[in-house]
């Protein structure tokens, strides 16, 4: 058509007028006729039983809703259904709720007291004496016994890292609303609107049509809004139904931190073999996941951060082993890099270990063993031409001049460090064939609308689905409309996680728009519907042809593409006070091919600046099983003061699967800060395995 | 978690003889100004207080002038004031910079001296500059006026030696002989509470106080003693160690805050000693 394209420039958001004019409403900006107040009883205790439960309210004023209020399953439906919506006796954590009381003033609500008398029982905080493990995992590939055999060196290494809170800006908040025939309508601010529906089904008892899920504006989630959002809306849920009342429930900061999903803490260790010149012979990894009190998603965190543990590198003999294990704190979960960053930490600290022991280049290590197209993962998964790993090396150590900084920084109080890295577009393994997600197009007389159940969080999901649209349909940006993500509407595209809604929704949407544009052939969308009447298209996935996965044997093609970056960091420590101060930070990311430029910066700057607060910042102070830092006063992360000017090159490599060429982009950015900055420590003269790197544990371990 | 804000009572005085008043019959009700620290405490449901006394359209409380080298700043003085004082930035800079630490613009529009001293937290960031500066603490209650020295002020982990009906109205400052030094070394580079903060006069007869390290901001007088009599540096580090008492909390360790607290006093005896550039150059 003539037209310059929307794919590749940096159109206005879709959602960007609203949220800087402020007419874009958030779930606490919402209020219905009648509605009340809600609030969440929760658990003082890590570990016991509840003995006694006295609500000292007046019962004609509140509505009290505990687990006898369930109409279905007492169960947040995820994957294994062992989390309880209310606690019915057992509790396994501080903060697990109890009751949900409402009422139509919030401060008579706040002022409202329950007693509640306990059984303590032992708890266990450690996550390699745990009697419960959620999910253990094998990958094999070769026999690590004769990759050992044919090494000139072994090198062991044990790497920690611990919670991470999101900290989306906007906390967790829903409103329940009774729809009048014994269903519910439920607003949330959250990521995945069909997990909700589906959870609310389960525990109310109901069938599809009478649960109905709207995503409202949602100020961020990182993954702390994808299983989450199910626990709270099925509080308001109860509640609304109770009362024949809408309910609103939105958590403080303090709740928010205190009682909802971090980053899973883990312990990996490494054992690798490798030649004199740096060729890596066996890779042996044990890998343990703190789950926290349910199983929630750690079984698929644990997943996902298993086939990246051994890091983007060739090796013929590689055994990775792990486990997700229960501890009396707050269940773990989704955090964007899921699982990933964990294992990719460890890894990429040990590339450097490897290295020193060696006596060799870290880069040199690194290009020696680097993946290749046509080179096969520890899963068995033959790379193809998407596979940039070497690319992004090249080009990271290039604009940094990474070799002669890194002489001329020794012995300086100065470090640079680096860290290469990919990650998985898409859902693990056969993920994508079971969620067999659907997107809809409808055309309109300017243009089209989008249904889809993928939603925007911040990362510019509206945006960058209306970009692929309108080039593939033809028509202009701004008649691409983007309808809410509302189950009652929208077809299930699936959750919006894994890095997976440009690639997998993107690319629906784009064989929705080449099946309308072709229907329309030579007429206008207005000629057409005048002619035709409505024209309606929906695309459901259709796994690539060459790619296979087997869940029992964990082989084959893990994901159907990786996006590859390499971080270089420079560090100044700081002689007086061990403050490890990041002085200046470039990132290296190839993604297939940018949608829109301006949005996919601001995903990798975003990205890097929270794995640098994770590296060196945040740290969740857990004492007895409770989070005692549970507030921005003291859980601590990164001012623009604290994060260097980062420096992002987004390299081109089309995938030609990619939808206008392009792959994930969301979760990457996270897996390299930390290494890298930890690996900059190193080389700046402190050997820490450890993140975060607080001043006070670089000080202790230099002081060792 | 959220708790009710509800029943609470806000008395708001119109001069300060009303504000005295008040305050004789109604010694519960916490005096609150910029509220920083209150709001604060009031979200996380730990502020017992269930009466306010409103100080913050006291004017009388407020302004900076000096007199003989004494440099007077009403309770009500914001951060805001302090940094853009000429009075202050001539006299004590190490009060400019300290202001300068304490959370972001929003809050040193709104927080004040007065409240800072009456917070009594071991972390304010002024105290330590306050106590190596002599200050004294001026005092009215409608039995009359009483001058504290800022050192005798606290008497424990956030308790002072002002009576129940007494108020903050003033800080009397005087100029140090000897060059100022501050440091504060926070939870992060801004919008941080200090995880251990000193401030100090250099010269001869070395003046040093921290904060966090101990139930309120300490003075090291023999500390200070071993570096005016010609100690060496080690010997000050390792006599500092006995008039602190740092303890494990969510911000830090002790053993860092022992290690940093050292360290620190080797920085500012380096900017600020007789070895120092400065002492060198013959200033």
């Amino acid at each position: 058509m003539g037209r310059r394209g929307a794919v590749g420039s940096n159109v206005l958001r879709k959602d960007g007028a609203g949220k800087v004019n402020g007419r874009a409403l958030y779930l606490d900006d919402l209020s219905f006729p009648g509605m009340l107040h809600a609030r969440t009883i929760r658990s003082t205790i890590p570990a016991g039983t509840i003995t006694r439960v006295t609500p000292r309210v007046a019962t004609r004023e509140f509505i009290v809703v505990d687990h006898r209020d369930i109409p279905g399953r007492n169960v947040v439906a995820l994957i294994d259904d062992d989390q309880p919506c209310l606690a019915e006796k057992r509790i396994r954590h501080v903060a697990e709720p109890i009751l949900v009381l409402a009422h139509e003033d919030r401060e008579t609500l706040l002022g409202a007291t329950v007693d509640i008398e306990y059984r303590q029982t032992t708890p266990n905080y450690d996550p390699l004496r745990s009697d419960v493990t959620f999910k253990q995992i094998a990958i094999d590939k070769g026999h690590v016994a004769d990759g050992f055999a044919r090494a000139d060196l072994i090198v062991d290494g044990e790497y920690r890292t611990r919670h991470q809170e999101q900290l989306y800006i906007e906390p967790n908040g829903v409103i329940a609303v009774p729809d009048g025939h014994g269903g519910v309508i439920v607003y949330g601010s959250l990521q995945c609107p069909y997990y909700v529906h589906r959870a609310l089904k389960v525990l109310l008892g109901l069938p599809d049509e009478r649960v109905r899920v709207i995503q409202t504006e949602t100020g961020g989630g990182f993954g702390g809004k994808e299983e989450y959002p199910s626990m709270i809306a099925g509080h308001a849920a109860l509640a609304a139904i109770k009362s024949g009342r809408p309910v609103k429930l939105v958590y403080d900061r303090v709740e928010d931190m205190l009682a909802t999903t971090k980053r899973h803490p883990s312990i990996v260790r490494h054992r690798t073999g490798v030649t004199k010149d740096g060729r890596l012979t066996a890779i042996e990894i044990d890998a343990t996941f703190d789950g926290g009190a349910y199983a929630t998603l750690s079984a698929v965190v644990l997943s996902r951060g298993l086939i990246h543990a051994s890091g983007p590198y060739r090796c013929d003999h590689v055994k990775i082993r792990g486990r997700a294990t229960m501890t009396n704190t707050p269940p773990n979960g989704a955090f964007r890099g899921f699982g990933a960053p964990q294992t990719q930490f460890a890894a990429e600290v040990h590339m450097d270990r490897i290295a020193d022991a060696l006596g060799i280049d870290p880069v040199r290590l690194r290009e020696l063993n680097a993946f290749r197209p046509g080179d096969i993962t520890a899963t068995g998964q033959t790379l193809g031409k998407d596979c940039s790993a070497l690319t992004v090396l090249r080009e990271a150590v290039k604009r940094t001049d990474f070799r002669k900084r890194r002489k001329a920084l020794k012995g300086t109080g100065r470090g640079i460090g680096l860290a290469l890295f990919f990650h998985g577009s898409g859902f693990t393994g056969s993920g994508e064939v079971k969620l067999a997600s659907r997107a809809t197009l409808q055309l309109t007389e300017r243009g089209a609308r989008i249904l889809v159940g993928s939603t925007e969080i911040g990362q510019g999901t509206r945006t960058m689905l209306a970009q692929i649209v309108a080039d593939t349909l033809g028509v202009s940006y701004d008649a691409v409309d983007v309808n809410d993500a509302d189950t009652g509407v929208v077809p299930d595209s699936g959750p919006t996680v894994a890095s997976r809604t440009c690639l997998i929704v993107g690319r629906l949407l784009q064989r929705a728009a080449a099946e309308m544009r072709e229907r329309l052939g030579d007429l206008s969308p207005s000629q057409y519907l005048k002619k035709h009447g409505p024209l309606v298209v929906t695309t459901q996935y259709e796994k690539p042809e060459k790619v296979s996965w087997d869940d029992t044997t964990y082989r084959g093609d893990a994901y159907e593409s990786y996006g590859w970056g390499c971080d270089v960091a420079e560090v100044q420590i700081d002689p007086v006070t061990s403050q490890a101060i990041p002085v200046a930070f470039t990132t290296v990311h190839e993604i297939g091919r940018a949608i829109h430029p301006g949005l996919a910066r601001g995903q990798i700057e975003g990205g890097s600046a929270q794995g640098i607060g994770w590296a060196l910042l945040e740290e969740v102070v857990i004492r007895d099983g409770r989070m005692v830092n549970s507030s921005l006063t003291n859980y601590i992360i990164p001012t623009t003061l604290d994060t260097p000017p980062i420096e992002v090159q987004i390299v081109d490599n089309p995938y030609p699967q990619g939808p206008f060429g392009a792959k994930g982009v969301g979760e990457m950015p996270i897996d390299g800060p930390a290494p890298a900055i930890i690996n900059a420590i190193r080389h700046a003269g402190v050997d820490i395995r450890e993140i975060p790197a607080s001043p006070e544990r670089i000080q202790a371990c230099a002081s060792r | 978690m959220p708790v009710t804000i509800r029943h609470r009572a806000l008395l708001s005085p119109r001069s300060l003889k009303d504000a005295l008043r008040l305050r004789h019959e109604e010694p519960d009700a916490m005096p609150l100004a910029g509220c920083t620290d209150i709001y604060v405490a009031l979200n996380f449901g730990t502020l017992p207080a269930r009466g306010f006394l409103n100080l913050w359209t006291l004017d009388a409380l407020r302004g900076i002038d000096v007199l003989d080298g004494v440099v007077r700043i009403g309770a009500l003085t914001t951060y805001t004031a302090l940094i853009q004082s000429p009075i202050v930035a001539r006299h004590l800079p190490m009060l400019v910079a300290a202001s300068r630490e304490v959370g972001g613009p929003q809050i040193q529009h709104r927080g004040t001296i007065g409240g800072n001293v009456a917070n009594a937290s071991p972390a304010g960031d002024t105290l330590p500059v306050l106590a190596v500066a002599q200050a004294v603490v001026e005092l009215h209650s409608v039995r009359g006026l009483r001058l504290v020295p800022f050192t005798d002020f606290y008497t424990g982990y956030r308790t002072s030696a002002a009576a129940p009906d007494e108020l903050i109205v003033a800080l009397h400052v005087p100029t140090p002989q000897g060059r100022q030094w501050f440091r504060k070394v926070g939870t992060r580079a801004a919008q941080a509470i200090s995880k251990i903060v000193i401030a100090g006069v250099g010269g001869r007869q070395p003046r040093i106080a921290f904060g966090s390290v101990a139930p309120t901001v300490v003075r090291l007088p023999q500390t200070e003693r071993v570096l005016a009599s010609g100690g060496t540096i080690l010997e000050a580090q390792q006599q500092m160690q006995s008039e602190i008492s740092p303890i494990d909390d969510v911000r830090s360790t002790a053993a860092y805050r022992r290690q940093v607290a050292a360290n620190l006093l080797d920085e500012f005896w380096r900017a600020t000693g007789p070895g120092s550039a400065r002492a060198a150059r013959g200033r």
